[in-house]
């Protein structure tokens, strides 16, 4: 998802777990929500500042890839969605980034290690968007898988964590919507239009069904994860949901999802369907990807060349605030 | 130098005079933009009427280890909720 | 109404084009910043201005295309028009630069912007007034925090201030023509639709020095003002060389698509 490949610790059995250690998953298996301050376990803490630092990392980066097409929309209307959209996509990794530091990090030293490539954002971004129809494909596709792993992590165990995702999924209910209302112009539009819906809908299947991370059957992190109640679901629980409700949304715009092994699956209730490329993914993870250079060096520069702009603000903060001293001085 | 922003607390009053309520966080260098900048934030959805901001640092917060002596004495007090008292129905509605 | 029908309609269109046009070009530069700028903060605040500006722009043009009477809407003037019809002053297409360039330039226009839009507000044409009572208040905000902003770099760093100071001689010859009234001015300001521009200056000059004070910036005082002499400036069509890869870009679609729906 927007946190792919979260390094967990690994889960204990109670057996293993100090008094203090049980007590936590005591109120976690209760429902009760772990406040900043509240004893949690190490493992617990650095699992999270993981996460929700992915998270937000994935969201202003994120920002990229449409922000590509802002300057090019082709209405006036258009320009002013993408750009709302856009916006609030800075402003989720504000919110995330205030979640996280709630947890002892600072949000410059977040920064510092995904500008370093310390840490990771999701793997969708690292994919180029070509055409107009990219911007419908982002909203409905991407967006779309966003939106089924946040709606249950509103109920994560962490408190600002949880708040932060009720006030994103809030906001975000208008973002698949208006991809998915571009991609209706577009499949209704000029044979042109219709074939730039069906290319971007083509190239972004397969990196949307990457978004939701491997198969985790395997996987200790999960497991400590989601008994922590940090990550809801499995990765193939959130897939399969994502493809059975896209399919039907996919037929209804005439649009073809390129997978020949796509079919219904009476017995599961649910489609069969290819898995991705999971190499392409691993590489893309490793800073393979068609964009990752472009994305992370466009983050790098815009933090790069606005230090004197942050400094300047402070330093005049800074002198207000001694001058504003200075005459209560005087004044005593 | 150090050129990271402070953290602040945002507090913002919606358009019926209810509370000011804790929405998030942001960074701001004084408190001047710290309000400016909550204006930008937390009220693109047009949210709120009034805002308030304060450092991160000068919240004291009550200890979360504290919380049983602090709230729990409240539980018993059931006779402050109004649902304590039964009333006829013939009284009408008080 | 009187003033409206008094006016020859081309140049009520000319003169909506030269307001609208304004809120178009600078959203259009300031929504560049989206994703690049320095703290999280002011790419939302940019964000916000932009989206103010383009909601004007589609205001301005769509009342501009109403008086044309030619069936035409907002979006196509703003995406089928070529350079030489576009009205904006030089100032709003000059490229951001860096933060400092981009702030020192809302800054100057939005003192302008807020005076033009108090001054609008009395308009004797109602829809005028009704366009320029919702702008003014966005106007002032955006004053708000440029000046603000100005003052703080000005009076900050020694680095916020060389770039600042820098910023404002770039940009200051290309304020003057904001205040430069033709012929087309002085029609629309004789129907009591809009103050003649240069009745603008005085104020404008006056909230200007005043936070160049507070900013500890210099006045770079009477320079040479592009867009004046000669043939003219954007205001009259004749635009900088930047004005046509704006243009290049934010029309692409509709250029390459002709008709389509989006």
């Amino acid at each position: 998802m927007y946190a792919q490949l979260v390094k967990s610790e690994g889960a204990k059995s109670r057996d293993e777990m100090s008094p203090e250690e049980a007590a936590f998953q005591e109120r976690i298996d209760r429902g009760e929500k772990i406040e900043p301050k509240e004893w949690m376990p190490d493992g617990y803490r650095k699992t999270l500042i993981r996460q929700i630092g992915q998270h937000a990392h994935s969201e202003i980066v994120g920002q990229l890839p449409e922000g590509n097409w802002i300057t090019r929309a082709p209405t006036l209307e258009r320009k002013a969605i993408l750009l709302a959209k856009v916006q609030d996509e800075a402003g989720h990794g504000l919110y995330l980034y205030s979640a996280a530091e709630t947890l002892g990090i600072s949000r410059d030293e977040l920064l510092e290690a995904l500008h370093s490539g310390k840490m990771k954002y999701s793997s969708i971004f690292n994919y180029p968007t070509l055409t107009w129809a990219d911007m419908g494909a982002v909203g409905w596709l991407v967006d779309g898988a966003a939106i089924m792993n946040q709606v249950p992590l509103q109920r994560t165990s962490y408190g600002p964590y949880s708040r932060a995702m009720i006030r994103i999924c809030k906001e975000e209910s208008f973002h698949q919507r208006q991809g998915y209302d571009i991609m209706m112009k577009m499949a209704r539009g000029t044979p042109e239009q219709r074939e730039m819906a069906q290319d971007a809908l083509n190239r972004f299947w397969y990196p949307s069904l990457m978004m939701f991370g491997p198969s985790d059957a395997e996987s200790v992190h999960s497991a400590q994860s989601m008994a922590w109640k940090i990550k809801m679901n499995t990765n193939d629980e959130l897939r399969q949901k994502f493809v059975d409700q896209t399919v039907p949304q996919a037929e209804y715009l005439g649009l073809t999802i390129p997978d020949d092994k796509l079919a219904w699956n009476e017995e599961k209730g649910g489609y069969d369907f290819s898995e991705p490329d999971w190499d392409e993914f691993f590489a893309v993870i490793a800073g393979n990807g068609p964009c990752n250079a472009e994305r992370l060096g466009a983050r790098v520069k815009a933090w790069d060349d606005g230090a004197w702009f942050r400094e300047g603000v402070m330093a005049h903060a800074e002198k207000a605030a001694e001058r504003a001293a200075a005459v209560r001085t005087a004044a005593e | 130098m150090s050129s990271e922003w402070p953290l602040w607390e945002i507090f913002i009053r919606g358009q019926h005079g209810l509370n000011h309520r804790h929405v998030g966080s942001l960074h701001a260098p004084d408190a001047e933009m710290a309000i400016r900048n909550a204006r930008d934030v937390y009220t693109r959805r047009n949210e709120g009427v009034s805002i308030w901001a304060v450092r991160s640092n000068d919240i004291t917060a009550s200890s979360p280890s504290e919380k049983g002596p602090l709230f729990d004495p409240a539980n018993s007090k059931v006779y402050r909720h109004p649902t304590f008292f039964d009333i006829p129905d013939e009284v009408g509605h008080m | 109404m009187a003033g409206v029908e008094a006016i020859d309609r081309a140049g009520y269109v000319d003169w909506l084009q030269r307001v609208g046009d304004n809120a178009l070009i600078l959203g259009h530069r300031v929504s560049e910043w989206c994703g690049h700028s320095p703290a999280l903060e002011e790419d939302i605040a940019l964000a916000n201005q932009a989206l103010d500006l383009i909601g004007q722009c589609q205001l301005w043009l769509g009342y501009a295309a109403e008086i044309e009477g030619e069936g035409r809407s907002a979006d196509d003037m703003a995406y089928l028009r070529d350079a030489s019809a576009f009205r904006n002053a030089l100032l709003v297409e000059r490229p951001n630069g860096d933060f400092g360039q981009t702030l020192m330039r809302q800054f100057l226009f939005d003192v302008y912007h807020l005076e033009l839009l108090r001054a609008l507000k009395g308009s004797s044409d109602p829809r005028v007034a009704e366009i320029a009572a919702k702008a003014e208040k966005e106007a002032a905000y955006h004053l708000e925090r440029s000046a603000d902003l100005v003052i703080r770099l000005g009076d900050g760093t020694e680095e916020s201030h060389r770039r600042m100071q820098n910023a404002l001689d770039l940009l200051f010859p290309y304020t003057g023509e904001l205040f430069n009234d033709d012929d087309i001015d002085r029609a629309i300001a004789e129907a009591g639709i809009a103050p003649l521009p240069s009745t603008l200056k005085k104020a404008w000059d006056e909230t200007v020095r005043a936070v160049l004070d507070e900013a500890t910036l210099t006045h770079p005082g009477a320079v040479w003002q592009h867009g004046i002499k000669g043939a003219g400036g954007g205001r009259q069509g004749v635009h900088s060389e930047h004005l046509g890869y704006i243009l290049a870009e934010m029309q692409f679609l509709q250029r390459a698509y002709p008709g389509a729906v989006w």
